[in-house]
């Protein structure tokens, strides 16, 4: 497919990054020469110097012949207005980054005139995931599939949880649950693993199960769950203004620390129900004095990735109950979980993973392959797919065991009519099914008849 | 360092060669030339035994950098040129294996100068396979490595190969990927080559002449298996190569925006319009200059129009010998030397764009001497010409004068004279071929002393792949193992 982006910002890299890894022709627009220069160096892609919503510069970078447009610059009226001349010139299909809250709440009614395919708000996407994590606050990590129905949730074994030393096939016995470990990350290592798996202290395990399944494997993990009643809130930007907004909405106390006084102002404005403090939340004085060790939860949120990883691990030194940390560049990602921060939320990665599953499920022909979501988990080395079933599936009706999957391919789980089934040998798919498959990241499945051997 | 990636593209290379090298033997056999089919096949087979060993150890980690990129470059050029020697070394029809490896540079570099005496006497093999250098060397071997093999899938590495092997100031890709860009030069390429081959079909040339003379004129080499060059042949076949050299020497980016449908773009080229302006003014002052030695103006603008084109295109064939000409026009021809092509193009010379952009370089630091406060930018094509690409060319420039004067100095121990110490340097370090003097069109390189030859090979070499890579090859900072973070992930 020939994609076209516009900004070449911390998305627009990733998102570079990860198209042309799917073997797409991407040409980035930018005016910065300097950074479009070490985009072209790194990735196998065409630059073109100037403003995306300048003319000549779209027709350079042949938007009319492409089939899609990416806006991603910081300006959300530059996006929209690089869509509008993109879709004259004749391109297919625009996506613009608008994450503005004022033109969010409008965008409903804008996105048809303006003839958008999907708006992308990074800020929001991210602000939702905390929120998600913020109600399940035992994962540490939480993607939902099937409209919210089933869930692959991370969990850290202690060496005090009773799952050390077991098999896999032993957990249904243990636990009394149906549920499924579809990933364990393990020293930096990734497994699919089977039901001779035999999990240690100290993994990471991503387990796949119906929400409410879940909680009462947590339950009887005795990962306590605990309500999330008071929030504290470090940065007041975009992400903390959906974030308060939504928690206030559901009952939750948020508190925001803001060093900017104007944007403090602001929010105070904005966010009525908030207590919003004007203070350098930076230094512990300030924080203990806010009350922090008597908060469910801290959520760091500044622009400066070091500082929110010191400050999450201060917060979880203090014996806060839960800490979420935002990351702009993952490469700390993995460095943080080492130093032991426990939840992290990347607001590019969100909206490239949500771009690169729209893009997946147009695939080349054109047709929806039904790809209904795409996560990564463990560092974005695996890959859950969620898989609507036609009756153009391959293998209906047939058994499991009797089914040949591609090797390092796991179905983790079969949603039918609300139902959610962890699938033994004896369990088949049928039309109308969603399913879910947990995949290595380089296998880049865009259809489901791709995964029978 | 990423020694395994350098080893891994330079035995790709050698595969290359080694399948390229078997047509040469279809040749010998069909001219029943035994001998020398045996020399080829056992060159082809020792080049293909090389690359494959050089492919053996698994390529550990991918990454590598503008470094690897240039040196790799610069050491696949002289692997191939040494592997490339072979077939005239065994078949015994140049026995000192210097001259040997003079011919075969001058082939890949697409310079087409010789140190044969009697071309006419060379087996038909090695003469096709001395042509066929040429037409490879003329696009590079690394940018047909790359159409077969993104060699990186969606990283941009490869483009660092490319950079290191195309000719310009500014190389930049066709379409965004490497592979696809590659595939579309090589298919403008050949298609142009193809379509060479039919006219001068049509125009009666024979079948082995037709070839070997479109290869020659495609890679802009020079190489005739004549040896007149191309004096012997019709007018007709005399203004089909004229044209031909002339639409060689042209960026093959204007070609691919022909293909795109954009050919107004593409005749707004800055360069391409002064490319055609220096053409045509050159032919128009020669004509008229060495209208006295020729029986009337038809005459005399055809041998001016086919020595122009061929000596700024830097393909070096001739139709007349002319050295004998009067000194304003051979002045003109050294003056077309240096200029050589378009940026782009398989032709050799600093290249149109590069003067055209320091000629702008030079207005804007004259009006700065006025006015030092002025603020100007130079453009070319309507787009701004960052900083770095001109100190790119300030450099280029600066070694380029340094290696020429270096040179002429250790040629110059020859004692053939000023003009031809001067102007077979210009000829190599610009991939012409013939200069004047000893080193004319009707003359050669055979007595030039090895040193000389020495050097005018590591000429040719620089000239063709535009210094850098080869700069990069001596210096110690290429070798010294890379330190700190620069692995990455």
């Amino acid at each position: 497919m020939k994609i076209v982006i516009v900004g070449d910002g911390k998305v627009g890299v990733t998102l570079t990054e990860q198209l042309s890894k799917e073997g797409h022709d991407i040409v980035i627009i930018d005016k910065d020469l300097k950074v479009l220069k070490e985009s072209v160096d790194q990735y196998d892609v065409m630059g073109v110097h100037g403003s995306g919503t300048s003319l000549s510069v779209q027709r350079e970078a042949g938007v009319g012949e492409s089939d899609l447009m990416i806006s991603a610059t910081s300006a959300d009226e530059v996006n929209i207005l690089c869509c509008i001349l993109a879709r004259r010139l004749g391109v297919k299909r625009t996506i613009a980054r608008v994450r503005d809250p004022e033109y969010n709440d409008q965008l409903v009614f804008l996105k048809e005139d303006l003839g958008l395919s999907m708006t992308i708000n990074p800020e929001q996407a991210a602000a939702m995931e905390i929120l998600n994590l913020l109600r399940f606050p035992a994962a540490l990590k939480r993607d939902t599939f099937a409209k919210g129905r089933v869930e692959i949730i991370e969990i850290k074994l202690t060496d005090k949880s009773p799952l050390c030393g077991k098999y896999l096939h032993e957990l249904a016995h243990l636990t009394k649950v149906q549920v499924l470990v579809c990933a364990v990350e393990r020293e930096g290592e990734v497994f699919i693993p089977t039901g001779a798996f035999r999990l240690q202290a100290g993994d990471d395990i991503f387990v796949t199960g119906a929400s409410r399944n879940l909680g009462v494997l947590t339950r009887r993990l005795d990962l306590a769950d605990r309500k999330i009643k008071n929030v504290v809130l470090l940065g007041g930007s975009r992400i903390a203004y959906y974030l308060a907004a939504a928690l206030l909405e559901e009952g939750a106390k948020v508190k925001i620390i803001e060093i900017d006084p104007k944007r403090a102002d602001h929010l105070a404005e904005i966010l009525p129900k908030a207590t919003v403090v004007n203070a350098d939340g930076a230094q512990p004085g300030v924080m203990m004095s806010e009350g922090l060790a008597q908060a469910d939860a801290l959520v760091t949120l500044t622009d400066i990735d070091e500082q929110n990883i010191i400050l999450s691990l201060y917060g979880q030194n203090m014996g806060v109950y839960k800490t979420i940390t935002k990351i702009n560049r993952m490469e700390y990602g993995e460095l943080a979980q080492k130093m032991g921060v426990e939840s992290t939320v990347s607001p590019k990665d969100l909206v490239c993973h949500n771009i690169v599953r729209y893009v997946r499920a147009l695939g080349n022909t054109e047709e929806d392959s039904g790809l209904v979501a795409l996560h990564r988990i463990v560092n974005d080395q695996v890959e859950a797919l969620e898989f609507a079933v036609t009756e153009e599936t391959k293998n209906l009706g047939v058994p499991l065991r009797e089914m040949k999957l591609k090797p390092g391919v796991l179905l983790a789980c079969i949603t039918r009519g609300g139902k959610v089934i962890i699938p033994n040998g004896d369990d088949f798919i049928q039309k109308g099914d969603s399913v879910i498959l947990v995949t290595t990241a380089d296998r880049m499945y865009a259809e489901l008849n791709s995964i029978f051997a | 360092m990423n020694y395994k990636f350098i080893g891994n593209v330079i035995g790709r290379i050698l595969c290359v060669e080694a399948a390229v090298l078997v047509p040469a033997v279809g040749v010998s056999l069909f001219y029943r030339e035994f001998r020398t089919a045996l020399a080829i096949l056992i060159s082809a087979a020792v080049t293909a035994v090389a690359g494959l060993l050089l492919l053996l150890p698994k390529a550990g980690k991918k990454n590598y950098y503008a470094r690897e990129g240039f040196v790799s470059v610069g050491l696949a050029w002289i692997v191939i040129s040494l592997f490339g020697a072979l077939p005239f070394f065994l078949d015994g029809a140049i026995p000192n294996f210097l001259d040997c490896v003079f011919e075969t540079i001058s082939g890949f570099t697409t310079t087409g100068a010789s140190i044969l005496t009697d071309v006419e006497a060379l087996p038909r093999g090695l003469l096709y396979w001395r042509s066929f250098t040429h037409w490879l060397g003329g696009m590079g071997v690394l940018v047909f490595l790359l159409a077969l093999h993104p060699m990186t899938k969606g990283k941009g590495q490869s483009m660092y190969l490319m950079r290191a092997e195309s000719p310009g100031p500014e190389v930049a890709k066709l379409v965004p990927k490497v592979q696809k860009s590659a595939m579309i030069l090589y298919g403008i390429y050949c298609g142009l080559t193809l379509l060479q081959i039919l006219l001068q079909a049509l125009g009666g040339m024979p079948l082995f002449d037709n070839i070997t003379t479109a290869f020659g004129t495609a890679g802009t080499g020079g190489f005739g298996i004549k040896a007149d060059s191309i004096a012997g042949y019709s007018p007709y076949l005399q203004v089909v190569v004229t044209v031909f050299m002339a639409l060689f020497g042209v960026n093959f980016g204007v070609y691919y925006l022909f293909l795109a449908r954009k050919p107004l773009q593409a005749l707004k080229s800055a360069e391409l319009r002064i490319y055609v302006a220096i053409l045509v003014i050159s032919t128009a002052l020669i004509t008229v200059n060495i209208l006295p030695q020729y029986s009337g103006v038809g005459e005399s603008l055809r041998h001016a129009a086919f020595q122009v084109s061929s000596i700024m295109t830097t393909t070096g064939f001739a139709t007349t010998n002319f050295d004998l000409w009067p000194e304003f026009s051979k002045a003109i021809l050294l003056m077309l030397m240096v200029v050589g092509a378009c940026a782009g193009s398989t032709g050799g010379g600093i290249k149109v764009s590069r003067v055209l952009l320091m000629l702008k370089a030079m207005k804007r630091e004259h009006r700065r001497t006025v006015s030092p406060k002025t603020v100007s930018i130079i453009k070319l094509d309507g787009k701004v010409v960052d900083n770095d690409t001109l100190s790119g060319i300030w450099f280029y420039m600066t070694a380029y004068s340094v290696i020429l004067v270096g040179s002429v100095l250790a040629v110059s121990l020859n004692n053939f004279g000023l003009e031809t110490t001067i102007s077979s340097v210009v000829a190599c370090l610009n991939n012409i071929g013939p200069g004047f003097g000893v080193a004319g069109p009707m003359g050669g390189y055979a007595d030039f002393s090895p040193l000389s030859k020495v050097v005018l090979c590591l000429n040719m070499l620089l000239g063709r792949l535009e210094i850098f890579p080869l700069l990069m090859l001596c210096a110690p900072i290429s070798w010294r193992k890379s330190f700190g973070a620069r692995g990455g992930r």
